[in-house]
């Protein structure tokens, strides 16, 4: 069965009404999203900032609301529930946060932080097997289960980011928000978490929507990838063939952007002139073609629809 | 190396005194050839930050206190310097570029007063909205007269750190000290500042030192690179050679904990442990605990840097027990 299954979503936020000839007093931060994540699998969601891609997870956990469209996970429509409706459906589905600094209470032992959705979901009414589970939590994400009684100002960024995955543990989810989980953190503890994730994945077969801007470490965790650009999905497919022959125009700039470790290989970089535009004032046809190195005159005026060039593989650009 | 244009020799220091100072850097030294691309590599509190800021000796004392050591730009010592020859010395020969573009510029203040404020102080004579929109076309900012009259609010990050660029070379620095500049952008203007900075250097004929924790950067754009590891140079090479075959266990692990595009990789490489904490360095080589090949030697005695092959030059004990003869092949005792 199919985990998550998103269908034509859409998240428009309304801003102060200024209508200025060509603006729109709604910002479309996901628009027309459709993607689906199987047990156990990981997809990769990268794009720029302010391309909607930690709006579009947030809304799939159901912290922000949609505006149109289907959330279906585990195979019910979530996309209009209401908290209390919601609250047993969350034990299914939880988010880790990119700031291990500001997602944890600096108030709170470990012990809560962990606890309190064991808690809220009654899981071990028992206070020793409370405390045996959490330690055992602790332990899973490589933590000293001793540390149980410490604050988050204790650990170091690697450290917390650990505790953030142990709360989401906690309540045995299937699929697992990841945003930008890696991004504040040293490589070389960006390696140990990815380690991590990959470990509890194989071991739990827990499915991860893993959104980065880093598209190595995408490339690297993900069975399949989505690239997002202005709130649109411009190209999606399996992640070794999206690395290696990309085909959306806006694809290759990211990847040839990626610097190589490769000395002798100073690629030849495709540089995209100009800044990513205002998701509030987008350009006209398809989102990208100011910046496009190929665009026609056809690209101005008509948005591309997401078609299937090979099975599996999907892209929007008029000109693939 | 006889004409360095900036020569730090075993420069120590320490935040605080007495008993409860922390040591930030211990004995670093450094060069940079004018005309050279040098980049400082480490991971956040390896002290690559502070070695930068206090070239130009930014950083206040107290809490900084220069223990010991000369900071050398063109044969005079930073740190002898009276108030007033630092100010020349300040965004004249030395400028600087910061990882947060927003938080470097005043708020308040348009861009092209910014600009020009930093050439009426290094050069009064060409203090015009000319030179100022000039400087900006430089940088690659399109129609320079409108972004004169700018807030940093009203342009894009990318832009606002094309203006702290151009602020930066209003002096014609000789050395231009670039901490983390792309960190904060996204990757498509990461790429167009980088090659920005590239361009400028080829053509201007100055020197950079980066200060980056991205290697990918390294190869791109580096001639020689220093890595830093709790406070000291653990290895510096010519950047080729670094990329290709790191002498120090912690510069290669570092190489082989970054996922690679392309490399279909099932699991990577990670360090064990963290960083140790400022002023609480392991006894011994200061990597050790978290080596994987270290010996018992490694946790006894701090080892030194030295020179083991032509122009590299590694702090390891394990290179250091038999080193010197060895050819570059043979040598590789990792």
């Amino acid at each position: 069965m199919i985990v998550l299954e998103v269908r034509s979503l859409r998240v428009h936020f309304a801003v102060a009404k200024r209508t200025f000839a060509g603006v729109s007093n709604s910002l479309r931060a996901v628009d027309n999203v459709s993607f689906s994540i199987l047990p156990g699998e990981t997809v990769g969601l990268v794009g720029e900032s302010g391309c909607g891609k930690t709006t579009l997870g947030r809304t799939v956990v159901k912290l922000l609301k949609p505006t149109s469209g289907q959330i279906l996970f585990e195979g019910e429509d979530i996309s209009t529930w209401g908290a209390k409706k919601l609250r047993q459906t969350r034990r299914r589905l939880q988010m880790i946060f990119q700031d291990p600094y500001g997602s944890l209470n600096p108030r709170m032992r470990v012990e809560s932080i962990v606890g309190e959705a064991l808690d809220i979901h009654r899981l071990t009414p028992k206070p020793d097997l409370r405390r045996r589970r959490i330690e055992s939590l602790l332990n899973d994400v490589g933590l000293d289960p001793s540390t149980a009684n410490k604050y988050p100002h204790q650990f170091s960024g690697g450290q917390r980011q650990r505790i953030g995955i142990a709360r989401a543990l906690a309540v045995e989810p299937a699929l697992i928000v990841c945003d930008e989980p890696v991004s504040a953190l040293d490589v070389s503890i960006q390696a140990q978490i990815i380690n991590l994730l990959q470990d509890l994945q194989r071991d739990r077969g827990i499915a991860y929507l893993f959104i980065a801007h880093d598209l190595a470490v995408v490339e690297h965790i993900s069975q399949r990838i989505l690239v997002m650009y202005l709130g649109r999905i411009v190209e999606s497919g399996e992640a070794e063939r999206i690395c290696r022959e990309p085909k959306h125009p806006y694809t290759q700039a990211l990847i040839s952007a990626v610097p190589s470790l490769d000395h002798d290989s100073r690629r030849k970089r495709i540089i995209l002139p100009g800044d990513v535009p205002s998701p509030l004032n987008p350009p006209s046809g398809c989102h990208f073609h100011p910046r496009c190195p190929i665009a026609e005159p056809k690209c101005r005026t008509e948005a591309p629809a997401l078609r299937e060039i090979q099975p599996g593989h999907h892209v929007a650009c008029h000109l693939v | 190396m006889g004409e360095a244009l900036l020569q730090i020799d075993n420069l120590t220091l320490e935040f605080g005194r007495g008993t409860s100072a922390l040591r930030a850097l211990d004995r670093v030294s450094l060069s940079v050839a004018p005309g050279e691309v040098v980049c400082l590599v480490g991971e956040s509190g390896s002290g690559k930050s502070v070695t930068a800021l206090s070239i130009a000796r930014l950083l206040p004392t107290p809490p900084a206190n220069y223990r010991s050591g000369r900071i050398l730009l063109e044969g005079q010592d930073t740190l002898k310097m009276t108030p007033s020859q630092l100010r020349t010395i300040r965004g004249g020969k030395v400028s600087y570029v910061f990882q947060e573009p927003g938080m470097s510029l005043n708020p308040v203040l348009t861009v092209g007063y910014q600009i020009k404020e930093s050439l009426k102080l290094h050069q009064p004579a060409s203090a015009t909205n000319n030179e100022v929109a000039r400087l900006l076309k430089l940088v690659g900012i399109s129609s320079p007269e409108t972004r004169i009259r700018n807030y940093p609010h009203e342009i894009s990050g990318g832009m606002q750190q094309r203006a702290m660029i151009a602020m930066a070379l209003a002096s014609r620095p000789k050395l231009l000290i670039a901490d983390e500049p792309t960190t904060a952008l996204d990757a498509t203007i990461q790429a167009q500042i980088i090659g920005l900075l590239r361009d400028l250097q080829r053509d201007l004929g100055m020197a950079i030192l980066l200060i980056t924790h991205n290697l990918g950067i390294v190869s791109d754009f580096a001639d020689r690179v220093a890595v830093m590891y709790s406070g000291q140079i653990v290895e510096t090479s010519n950047a080729r050679d670094l990329l290709r075959h790191p002498l120090h266990p912690y510069t290669r692990a570092l190489l082989d904990s970054v996922p690679k595009l392309g490399a279909q990789a099932n699991r990577l490489t990670a360090i064990p442990g963290t960083i140790p904490r400022i002023g609480e360095p392991p006894p011994g080589c200061r990597f050790h605990p978290r080596c994987a090949i270290s010996i018992p030697e490694c946790s006894r005695e701090p080892p030194a840097i030295d020179e083991v092959l032509a122009n590299r030059s590694v702090r390891c004990p394990r290179w250091l027990r038999d080193s010197r003869a060895r050819q570059p092949q043979s040598t590789d005792p990792l």
